[in-house]
């Protein structure tokens, strides 16, 4: 058993790579709280234009009794409920997802909001959306907001494709 | 490394790894119009219609990741496992039951895809639920390849037997990792097809446990791109160097990197389900640092590869640091396969980099990205092996000279150049957001402008990809009706630069790895699997796909 002495060398410098990369990581999640959305909260979906949350008339934006600016969106083949929500940028917001058939996706350009949602669960994305990066991908409006759009991006059935929304983002 | 063998020395399987070797590559070739159609479909080019574009890209998907690598790799399996070590193979009758179930199989699941019944794409997210036809077909594909797997290990376990203190041969080795690797590949994804969503789609059940369906199949789902790719690492390392004309450099280092590649790319599936809802955070980053391990056999591997090709390079008279390059043996298809494949694996390992990184995964998850990632990793790296290994097979399964040296060469740069022109673009769509499988993009008109070149660029690749796939399929064809027979038949893998006398007994057999991966697997899934068994869980209902 023998290793050439270049092996050797070169996988410290893997090693390293391999560790940096790994380390960062584990910073950026520890120090920084910076965690793909994983909520684990369960939700009967078969029943979900019954719970309070996620019924008609809750869907939406909406800014809590604590100030924080939560958005209620319903994902269903094939659209989106509603079809259009108006969030403030540069000001932490939470989305709520959840649906009541198959899996979806949601992703909204410009941002980093990008979560599954699964049925049987409820999906929760926090963050805080930079006006000037969805400024220079959206439609600018007349009244100085920007449009963006959002996808479903997790093939949902034949008319997957046909299942998107719109985020109107305000400058703080 | 064993000593030559010549079809005449024992009873050779040709037959039997021909036999799965075409059923791969033809079905490979249908699979790569069904590629090209879509991207005409999305450019507009064709009449738009869902039905057939989710209905031919399950197909694809079915026939280039299960059809094409289980059938390929079971086939190349048996040669391998014979020539390495030197004898027929075992049970070969339990063999040709395998090749018969797994053609069976693939033919009852294309004919559910054909007749529109299972358009729910290779990757089956319930609770949408195709008809049972399918998951029948996809489980007798599965339960085929399990002889190979048998007869790999009893004819390893035999010769350790017979051969007492004797290094394994490394082509044997990697083989023999690759069928462990498939065995614990598989478990998760016959779970759910047994127990979710057979009983489900034959109307069992009306409802299903979604969230456990999903971790089982990412369970599978990793270490399923290693099932394919371990193959095209036996090609590199134990293939190519030959081929070259020149030595492997590392032995040793081969067998840790099968080892590793068992070891480190079964417990680590989670990163398929980042931004799930239904798994917790810390799991996440747990399997995150372990699909970064995953990352140093390949890295080695490149290193070792590299340096293989070096050793031809320079007794063909390459001087100097870099002068070794330019003297490989750039017209020698075999060689040219394995340099191209090792080139295509930088971009394809930063892109999976990027993918590991834990909440990085939100940017690109489910977009375009993610498609250009595994085809530049599976289409680019693997495919372009088993090409190459195809080239250096055929003449001495058939007996007959490869038909074109030339169009083999010619046919891998453009299988190169393609997926270069098919991917980069792709993985830049993917930044810009679009979304992966849409059959058309009825989106505001301003995001769309922004992508309308780069898909233009896509649909040149893909039509130099299908040439290509053409292109390789017509020269094995002809090659096998070539009146000039073949210089030689005997098989012959490449040489150490040291020869091997003896390797520790961790380096020569798997069973203490096996009993780490129980460990390792327990650890990594007994909760991420178990939470599903005492939460909440709401069960949801089942949906059909027309």
């Amino acid at each position: 058993m023998h290793i050439h002495p270049l092996e050797k060398r070169w996988a410290a410098i893997s090693l390293l790579l391999v560790g940096t990369l790994g380390g960062l990581i584990v910073y950026t999640a520890v120090a920084m709280s910076i965690h793909p959305p994983s909520n684990v909260e369960a939700i009967d979906s078969t029943r979900l234009h019954l719970t309070p949350e996620f019924s008609e008339e809750n869907l939406g934006v909406k800014r809590e009794k604590d100030g924080t600016v939560v958005a209620r969106v319903v994902m269903a083949r094939f659209m989106v409920v509603p079809h259009e929500i108006t969030v403030p940028a540069g000001v932490p917001i939470v989305l709520r997802v959840a649906t009541p058939d198959v899996v979806h996706g949601l992703h909204v350009a410009g941002t980093n909001i990008g979560t599954q949602v699964v049925p049987g669960y409820v999906s929760q994305v926090r963050t805080t959306i930079d006006f000037a990066s969805v400024a220079r991908i959206g439609v600018r409006n007349a009244d100085g907001s920007v449009t963006v759009p959002l996808f479903c991006n997790e093939f949902c059935g034949l008319g997957h494709q046909s299942m998107w929304g719109r985020v109107i983002v305000t400058p703080k | 490394m064993s000593a030559a063998t010549s079809p005449g020395d024992f009873r050779r399987p040709d037959t039997l790894a021909l036999a799965h070797m075409w059923v791969a590559f033809s079905l490979f070739a249908v699979g790569t119009l069904l590629g090209l159609y879509q991207l005409l479909e999305r450019a507009g080019m064709v009449p738009a219609s869902a039905r057939t574009y989710y209905g031919s890209m399950t197909l694809h998907g079915v026939v280039e990741a299960f059809v094409l690598t289980t059938f390929f790799i079971v086939g190349f399996g048996y040669f391998v496992t014979a020539t390495s070590l030197g004898r027929a193979v075992r049970w070969p009758r339990l063999a040709w039951i395998g090749f018969g179930t797994m053609l069976l199989g693939t033919v009852v699941a294309a004919l559910s895809i054909v007749s529109g019944n299972a358009s729910v794409l290779y990757t089956f997210y319930p609770p949408q639920i195709a008809h049972w036809t399918f998951y029948a077909g996809a489980a007798l594909l599965l339960v085929g390849s399990i002889p190979w797997i048998v007869i790999t290990l009893a004819m390893q376990v035999r010769w350790k037997k017979e051969n007492p203190g004797r290094p394994i041969p490394l082509s044997q080795f990697g083989m023999a990792s690759c069928a462990i690797l498939w065995a614990w590949t598989m478990v998760g994804v016959v779970v759910e097809v047994v127990f979710q969503l057979l009983p489900a789609s034959i109307g069992l059940t009306q409802t299903i446990d979604v969230g456990l369906a999903r971790a089982l199949f990412a369970w599978t789902l990793h270490p399923i791109v290693y099932f394919w790719l371990i193959p095209a690492y036996v090609g590199l390392y134990t293939i190519v160097p030959k081929a070259a004309g020149g030595y492997l450099f590392s032995d040793e280092m081969g067998r840790i990197v099968f080892v590793m590649l068992l070891v480190f790319s079964l417990p680590i599936g989670l990163h398929h389900v980042f931004v799930d809802p239904e798994q917790a955070a810390g799991w996440k980053l747990a399997h995150a640092l372990g699909t970064f391990l995953v990352a140093l056999p390949t890295l080695l591997t490149g290193f070792t590869v590299t340096a293989s090709l070096e050793t031809a390079g320079r007794l063909r008279g390459g001087r100097n640091l870099f002068g070794w390059i330019r003297t490989l043996p750039w017209g020698e298809p075999v060689a040219l396969g394995g340099i191209l494949a090792v080139v295509t694996l930088l971009p394809g390992g930063f892109g999976g980099l990027v993918n590991a990184s834990y909440a990085m995964d939100a940017m690109v998850h489910n977009t375009q990205w993610i498609t250009a990632h595994f085809h530049l990793i599976f289409g680019g790296t693997a495919v372009t092996v088993y090409f190459a290994i195809a080239y250096y097979l055929w003449p001495r399964l058939t007996g007959r000279a490869l038909y074109s040296r030339r169009m083999a060469a010619a046919q891998l740069w453009l299988w190169f150049s393609g997926m270069l022109a098919l991917t980069l673009p792709w993985h830049y769509l993917g930044i810009l957001w679009m979304p992966r499988r849409i059959a058309w993009a009825p989106f505001d008109p301003q995001i769309v402008a922004r992508w309308r070149p780069y898909s233009l660029a896509m649909l040149v690749g893909g039509t130099m990809l299908v040439l290509s796939g053409l292109m390789f399929v017509a020269n094995l064809l002809l090659t096998h009706r070539n009146r000039n027979a073949a210089a030689d038949r005997e098989m012959v893998y490449a040489e150490t630069m040291e020869p091997v006398v003896s390797v520790p007994a961790l380096l020569n057999g798997f069973t203490t790895w096996n009993w780490l991966l129980v460990v390792l697997m327990a650890m990594a899934w007994a909760y991420p699997i178990g939470q599903f068994f005492f939460m909440d869980v709401h069960k949801t209902l089942v949906w059909g796909v027309k």
